[in-house]
């Protein structure tokens, strides 16, 4: 600095600073034009994500409810003896059934003419399920006992839009002057919608009852499925990329290892479902349809996303720790398991956690197993049998209903959709959690 | 260069704590350290001085066998710690590893707590009978490695929360928790302001009451500062060793000479 310049005004700038030059003005509007596309990505994305949450849940959401019809109904014990008097007794009862409810009906000031055939047309055979039920709670004769009664398929379907009075043909199942009926009871507000609980735990029906299918049996199905898979993929995927990325020597052989992996992470379902089968179930004789063999299955499968993911996180912890490790005298394993593993393990568990996701939405293999189209009667009772046991898978299932020609299978298949989101939720959630819980020891 | 202040403290003779005789590095095909023989001596600190590339870091992790981590890497010679070679066959590298400490470059601390960090090399080698035992290692570590006082009211934070500086000086603490013979440092205060670094080294000029000390430095003044002996590297080569006044006011080899009047570097 000179005398000079302190004395004279700083000449004039070639150029000022407050515009911008043409260079600049390109830079900036490329960087625009950047931030434009990732937006306009972003909000594409949500956009869709919306329609297919949006759309998932209104084809969904009948599934879970179900249409019944609620009386308090009141059995004295001479119109019982009566009733177990007659040769017909499951007629008696439902004929007292209907004047039961066309008394309802009256007391509303409604007259709707309906005969024993209509009323089995809406809710099945109700003489029988009345005289089971005083059978075997033969105290509750004598009171007023209220009856939730589920309503057939096709009125199911007439409230929840399948079923309407313009394309509707008499048939066995359903005539338009059930509908009538069906109106009435509803203004009598007798007939209405209630959550279904048999379709969360019950198992899949035939391919006739509709709205006894439930999803229960598959997520149970699933749910040890995905035991087996984390018992033996999680272990034995962090032991091999522990042992490759840790200690194996650099050699050809680790190189082709490695190629490998990547190869099979890549490899379709499908071929793991085929050796599935020739393997664990022609060779092994392991039971066919059983959780077991699809946990194994899809174990395959789920191990080299693991592997790679672990090896991922393993590489990306600092080498300055190892070095810190060994530098006071530990030895190499010390260093691995001390160190290292504790700051890969939310890595490792984000990858264990994709890896599981892949595999409870996985169809293919399944198909070539035999768990899909199985029906599951009842649960599996018991821890053991809940693994070798025939059973059926959420996809599976899913695909099975998605199949069938009853429009109500399909709306349940939509529901099953529902509740496989669900299932993968909590299962993130746990992730996240125990994530969370690994990352606050820094 | 004159502000360099050579110590003038007399060296008297000590009894040498490590040997090198004839040791070749070779990383692949390189020839990273070229028959280089030193004499390291007990409660001396020792410094390597030398252009970047010129191999101090590799000779440095021959000491304690760092380099057996380094696939590629070939040590040939003999290397002795009081008079055992420490490349026998029969020498486990982690019993080493725990009698010949290491200081990085880098302030590595783990990323657990202050006390953890200087507890894990005792709880590993069993040094602690007991929780008062390992307490008691701890503070003492700690008090050697003078962060004490900063620390001690909060021993269960994080030590990767603490500065630049006070890291170095937990890893210096950390290093001596196991009670080394031997403490080898690398560049310790490279990235370190100067006032923690004439904290650590002021800390390293106390260490060598105890311990036999290698530093490795890029700064000429710091080798000046805390060192008794002085080794020269250039080029894989040990050019010169001797006492660090004499390398300093009376080079006897050209290189060395250049290198310290900032001529090579
Ligand atoms: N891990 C390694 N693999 C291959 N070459 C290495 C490795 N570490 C160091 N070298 C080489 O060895 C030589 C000496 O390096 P280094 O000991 O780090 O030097 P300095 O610490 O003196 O700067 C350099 O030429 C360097 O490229
Ligand atoms: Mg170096």
């Amino acid at each position: 600095m000179t005398d000079a310049s302190m004395d004279n005004p700083p000449p004039a700038r070639a150029r000022s600073l407050r515009q911008a030059d043409a260079n600049t003005r390109r830079r900036n509007a490329a960087e625009k034009r950047f931030r434009a596309y990732g937006m306009v990505a972003i909000l594409t994305g949500l956009f869709f994500l919306t329609v297919l949450f949006v759309s998932i849940i209104r084809s969904g959401a009948p599934a879970f409810t179900r249409t019944v019809v609620n009386v308090e109904f009141t059995l004295t014990q001479d119109q019982m003896d009566a009733a177990e008097s007659e040769l017909f007794k499951t007629k008696a009862y439902s004929n007292l059934f209907i004047a039961a409810l066309q008394g309802k009906l009256e007391e509303r000031g409604m007259s709707v003419e309906f005969d024993e055939a209509a009323i089995e047309r809406l809710l099945g055979k109700v003489g029988g399920t009345l005289r089971a039920h005083y059978k075997e709670f033969p105290d509750d004769v004598g009171k007023p006992v209220p009856f939730e009664l589920a309503a057939s398929s096709r009125v199911d379907g007439y409230y929840k839009g399948r079923v309407n009075r313009e394309t509707l043909q008499d048939s066995r199942f359903l005539q338009l002057s059930d509908l009538d009926l069906v109106d009435a009871l509803e203004e009598a507000q007798i007939i209405k919608q209630a959550f279904s609980w048999t379709f969360i735990t019950g198992a899949d029906s035939g391919v006739d009852n509709p709205g006894g299918a439930g999803i229960g049996a598959a997520v149970v199905g699933s749910f040890f499925m995905m035991l087996v898979v984390l018992v033996l993929s999680l272990p034995i995927g962090v032991a091999a990329s522990i042992y490759l990325e840790e200690f194996a020597p650099q050699n050809r052989f680790t190189d082709l290892i490695e190629v490998n992996i990547s190869n099979l992470a890549a490899v379709p379902s499908i071929v793991f479902g085929i050796l599935g089968l020739a393997v664990f179930i022609q060779f092994m004789h392991l039971p066919q349809s059983a959780p077991l063999v699809g946990g194994l299955v899809l174990s395959l499968m789920t191990l080299p996303t693991i592997i790679i993911s672990t090896r991922a996180s393993l590489k990306a912890v600092p080498p300055s720790i190892r070095d810190a490790a060994l530098g006071v005298g530990a030895s190499k394993m010390q260093a691995v398991f001390h160190h290292v593993l504790p700051l890969a393990a939310p890595g490792i568990l984000t990858g264990t956690i994709i890896g599981l996701a892949q595999a409870l939405g996985e169809t293919a293999p399944l198909l070539l197993i035999g768990m899909v189209g199985f029906v599951a009667r009842g649960y599996p009772d018991g821890f053991v049998a809940g693994f070798t046991e025939p059973n059926s898978a959420m996809p599976a299932q899913i695909y099975t209903w998605a199949a069938r020609a009853d429009a109500s299978f399909y709306e349940k298949a939509w529901g099953g959709i529902i509740i496989l989101l669900a299932f993968l939720l909590t299962m993130n959630i746990i992730a996240i959690i125990l994530r969370r819980r690994f990352e606050r020891r820094w | 260069m004159n502000d360099m202040t050579v110590m003038d403290s007399t060296v008297e003779a000590q009894r040498t704590k490590m040997a090198a005789q004839n040791v070749n590095v070779y990383y692949g095909d390189t020839h990273a350290i070229k028959d280089v023989n030193v004499e390291i001596e007990d409660k001396t600190v020792t410094a390597f001085i030398g252009p970047s590339g010129c191999g101090k870091s590799t000779f440095l992790r021959c000491l304690n066998r760092m380099n057996d981590t380094i696939d590629i890497c070939r040590v040939t010679g003999d290397i002795l710690l009081e008079g055992e070679d420490i490349y026998d066959k029969r020498v486990d590298p982690v019993q080493l590893r725990a009698q010949v400490g290491m200081v990085f470059q880098k302030p590595n601390p783990f990323p657990k707590s202050i006390y953890d960090n200087v507890a894990y090399g005792p709880r590993i080698h069993g040094l602690a009978k007991n929780k008062a035992d390992l307490d008691e290692i701890v503070e003492r570590s700690l008090r050697r490695g003078a962060i004490w006082d900063e620390v001690k009211d909060r021993l269960q934070s994080p030590g990767t929360g603490l500065s630049g500086g006070q890291q170095q000086r937990l890893c210096i603490a950390r290093a001596v928790a196991t009670e080394p013979e031997v403490l080898l440092m690398d560049e310790p205060c490279s990235a370190l302001d100067p006032i923690a670094t004439a904290q650590v080294e002021e800390l390293i000029d106390e260490l060598r009451e105890s311990y036999s000390v290698v530093i490795v430095t890029h700064s000429m003044q710091q080798a000046a500062r805390v060192s008794q002996k002085t080794a020269f590297f250039h080029l894989g080569n040990l050019v010169e060793f001797g006492p660090t006044g004499q390398i300093f006011t009376n080079p006897e080899d050209p290189r060395t000479e250049s290198y310290i009047t900032g001529r090579i570097g």
